[in-house]
């Protein structure tokens, strides 16, 4: 579905499910150069649980128009944008690797429209390292390549995808390739540059899930700890051999997790 | 084990891990129907696409998944579909992506089968074809008709070996907002990764080298997870909502991986050519040895093109590493590991000398197939591609003396010997 926000045509995903005003709302924010098709399991199961799944691309990516948003702070901002358009109060939010800290500030900035939140893939502060930006600046295949072997576990190199028939590597690599020039970059950058994230968590009121990976070579899971140390109200759940890329790697594991918190 | 692992490795390991439950290495041949479900919401899940797993052996069963895995990996696709034969994969890409009304544009040196499919058989279901000339991306761009939703050709035209020059069919079709299907049966990844040279969908005879020994009839069909479905604006089943499964819109919830989704939740589902388990595990133990596989093939094909190039019985050798071979230099850019080991050479003395020669073989077997270990010879004319109508063989490049050679793993001194005493045959009138 679309909505107009900000002059820009807006995206998201129900899941395949209908909004109806009165039923609870799940907002879900990708990670850097994705889109919402990262979303596609959990927001089917939220939108048949009756929640309206609101899975959005941010500006500039997927379906969305406009310039990609070169800061969490205005991706946080944008996100409420979204929900008055929609007329929702409240939601509870879920974000991935860039996504997360999108949610963290969203919930930190805005916790009337935080029912409960979900941070995963998580790190505050998430330096990038300089030759991936360097690459990503540039443009540079070379960019995909790093993060894509970075992002996944030792075994989801080797394989055994719980999706039959699906590579674990390939899809991400294929949706990197979609954003447009300057959009991962864009991305990158913004979380290279967000460093009150520290001081945020701890202003986080709401009821918080963390879910890490043990292999996770983007967002380590001693930093994700720490971020759900700085956190009152945090439950954390540690996926074993998962990588950054939970929601491909282990994607029952993270929704089981989901579905106990949303 | 370690990031980004190469071919040879993913050859052996890809898609797999050891088996959680028994530790067992290889992967289990999972002969089961179905699968018991954690509780009713999460079979609910498992219909609905929200879980990841298995419901019933039609659309996916855990060897095979590793299979098609395996596959993908090779390819660089973002993921593959395990089917009954080669035929049902093609047939798979095909009606997924078009119905009635619908035009292909397909090269004309093609598997006689294919050739069937496409202009008999579909055309029985409102799917037009355009056969054109492989070597001419003009050709391809000329037939292409408002309704045409599909480009296809074989890396390695059957029988004339015409190099398909994926990257500029693949411009052709892009700028007309088409796909690019590639058979790429005769190369497997190992000599060849369309999809890197632009292609979007390969399939593959799993029947042939990739499990090698003759011993099964399979095949796969693998998304490149390239093409913009959305974008083209010309295929509804990808990117408007489908009744058939709760109004899904696949561009739309599955990105790069629609295809290859689509085709599973519909057409293995409606159509159900299915590959079974132990198929799959046979062709996953072919795989495992398929680099030093198609290292010998290609090895024992260039002494045998060699040899059979100098004898004076023989008219042509069609094989692309000929400097004789129109696409000689086309092949040594798109397939610089060889151009596998099917081939074809014509004999003097046209259709009686083919008959003499074949049935002189000894070590060479008879029969309809190609890229098993054991080496194969048949006379294409009166055997794969007896369908054809005589303008048609013209154009395809098979005349009547043409013998078509599937070069095995034997001693070459073995293989020279028995063309021999088959040249010697032909060669009493």
């Amino acid at each position: 579905m679309y909505v107009s926000v900000a002059g820009h045509r807006a995206f998201f995903s129900t899941g395949s499910g209908q909004h109806v005003a009165e039923n609870e709302s799940v907002l879900f924010v990708h990670g850097a150069g994705f889109d919402h098709t990262v979303w596609t399991l959990p927001a089917r199961y939220f939108a048949r649980q009756g929640r309206n799944v609101i899975a959005v691309d941010l500006p500039g990516r997927g379906l969305s128009g406009g310039e990609a948003l070169t800061s969490i702070e205005a991706m946080a901002d944008w996100l409420c944008l979204v929900l008055d358009e929609l007329d929702i109060r409240q939601a509870s939010v879920v974000g991935h690797s860039m996504g997360s800290l999108v949610a963290l500030n969203c919930a930190a900035k805005y916790p009337d429209r935080v029912r409960n939140l979900a941070l995963l893939g998580t790190s505050t502060p998430m330096p990038v390292s300089d030759p991936l930006l360097d690459a990503a600046r540039a443009n540079q295949h070379q960019a995909i390549d790093m993060a894509n072997t970075w992002s996944h576990s030792s075994f989801a190199h080797q394989g055994g995808n719980e999706n039959p028939g699906l590579t674990l590597t390939l899809s991400g690599q294929r949706l990197l390739e979609r954003a447009g020039p300057g959009v991962y970059f864009a991305d990158l950058n913004a979380c290279n540059d967000f460093i009150d994230g520290d001081m945020l968590a701890t202003q986080v009121k709401a009821e918080t899930l963390v879910i890490l990976g043990l292999e996770d070579r983007m967002t380590k899971a001693s930093a994700g700890r720490s971020v759900a140390a700085a956190i009152s109200n945090t439950k954390v759940v540690e996926l074993d051999a998962c990588g950054h890329s939970m929601l491909s790697e282990q994607p029952n594991a993270v929704l089981d997790a989901l579905a106990a918190l949303v | 084990m370690a990031d980004n692992l190469h071919f040879d490795t993913l050859s052996l390991h890809g898609g797999q891990q050891p088996d959680p439950t028994t530790g067992a290495r290889a992967t289990p041949v999972y002969q089961t129907a179905s699968y018991v479900f954690r509780d009713t919401d999460y079979a609910a899940g498992l219909f609905n696409i929200e879980r990841a797993g298995h419901v019933y052996s039609r659309l996916s069963n855990p060897t095979n998944a590793v299979l098609e895995e395996r596959i993908a990996m090779l390819d660089n696709g973002v993921g593959a579909i395990a089917t009954a034969s080669g035929q049902a994969a093609i047939h798979l890409g095909v009606a997924t992506l078009l119905g009635a009304g619908d035009h292909i544009v397909a090269s004309r040196s093609i598997y006689g089968g294919t050739h069937n499919l496409l202009d008999y058989t579909l055309r029985r279901f409102g799917i037009e074809t355009t056969f054109v000339d492989p070597r001419s991306s003009q050709d391809f761009a000329n037939a292409i008709q408002d309704n045409t939703r599909l480009v296809f050709g074989e890396i390695l035209g059957n029988p004339g070996l015409e190099v398909l020059n994926v990257p500029e069919i693949s411009k052709v079709a892009h700028d007309a907002g088409l796909p690019l299907m590639v058979d790429a049966t005769f190369t497997t990844p190992y000599l060849c990764r369309p999809i890197d040279l632009g292609a979007d969908i390969v399939m593959h005879s799993a029947t042939k080298f990739l499990s090698g020994h003759g011993i099964v009839i399979g095949g796969l069909l693998v998304d490149g997870g390239t093409f913009d479905w959305a974008a083209s604006g010309k295929f509804p089943t990808m990117s408007e909502p489908y009744a058939g499964f709760h109004n899904l819109n696949f561009s739309e919830e599955f990105g790069p991986a629609a295809f290859i989704t689509r085709a599973r939740k519909e057409g293995l589902r409606d159509f159900g050519a299915c590959m079974s388990p132990t198929t799959a595990f046979h062709i996953l133990q072919g795989m495992e040895t398929l680099p030093l596989r198609m290292q010998k093939h290609v090895a024992n094909t260039a002494e045998i093109v060699e040899f059979l190039a100098q004898q004076e019985g023989v008219e042509r050798v069609n094989h692309p590493m000929l400097e004789s071979h129109p696409d000689h230099e086309l092949a040594k850019s798109l397939l610089p590991k060889g151009c596998g080991a099917v081939f074809g050479f014509e004999l003097a003395g046209g259709r009686q000398a083919g008959i003499r020669f074949i049935e002189a073989l000894e070590v060479f077997s008879h029969l309809a197939n190609v890229g098993d270990a054991k080496s194969l010879v048949i006379h294409p004319a009166s055997t794969t591609h007896h369908r054809m109508g005589s303008d048609a063989l013209e154009k395809a490049g098979i005349s009547e003396g043409l013998i078509r050679l599937s070069v095995g793993l034997e001693d070459t001194k073995d293989l020279i010997a028995d063309l021999k005493k088959g040249l010697r045959a032909a060669g009493r009138a």
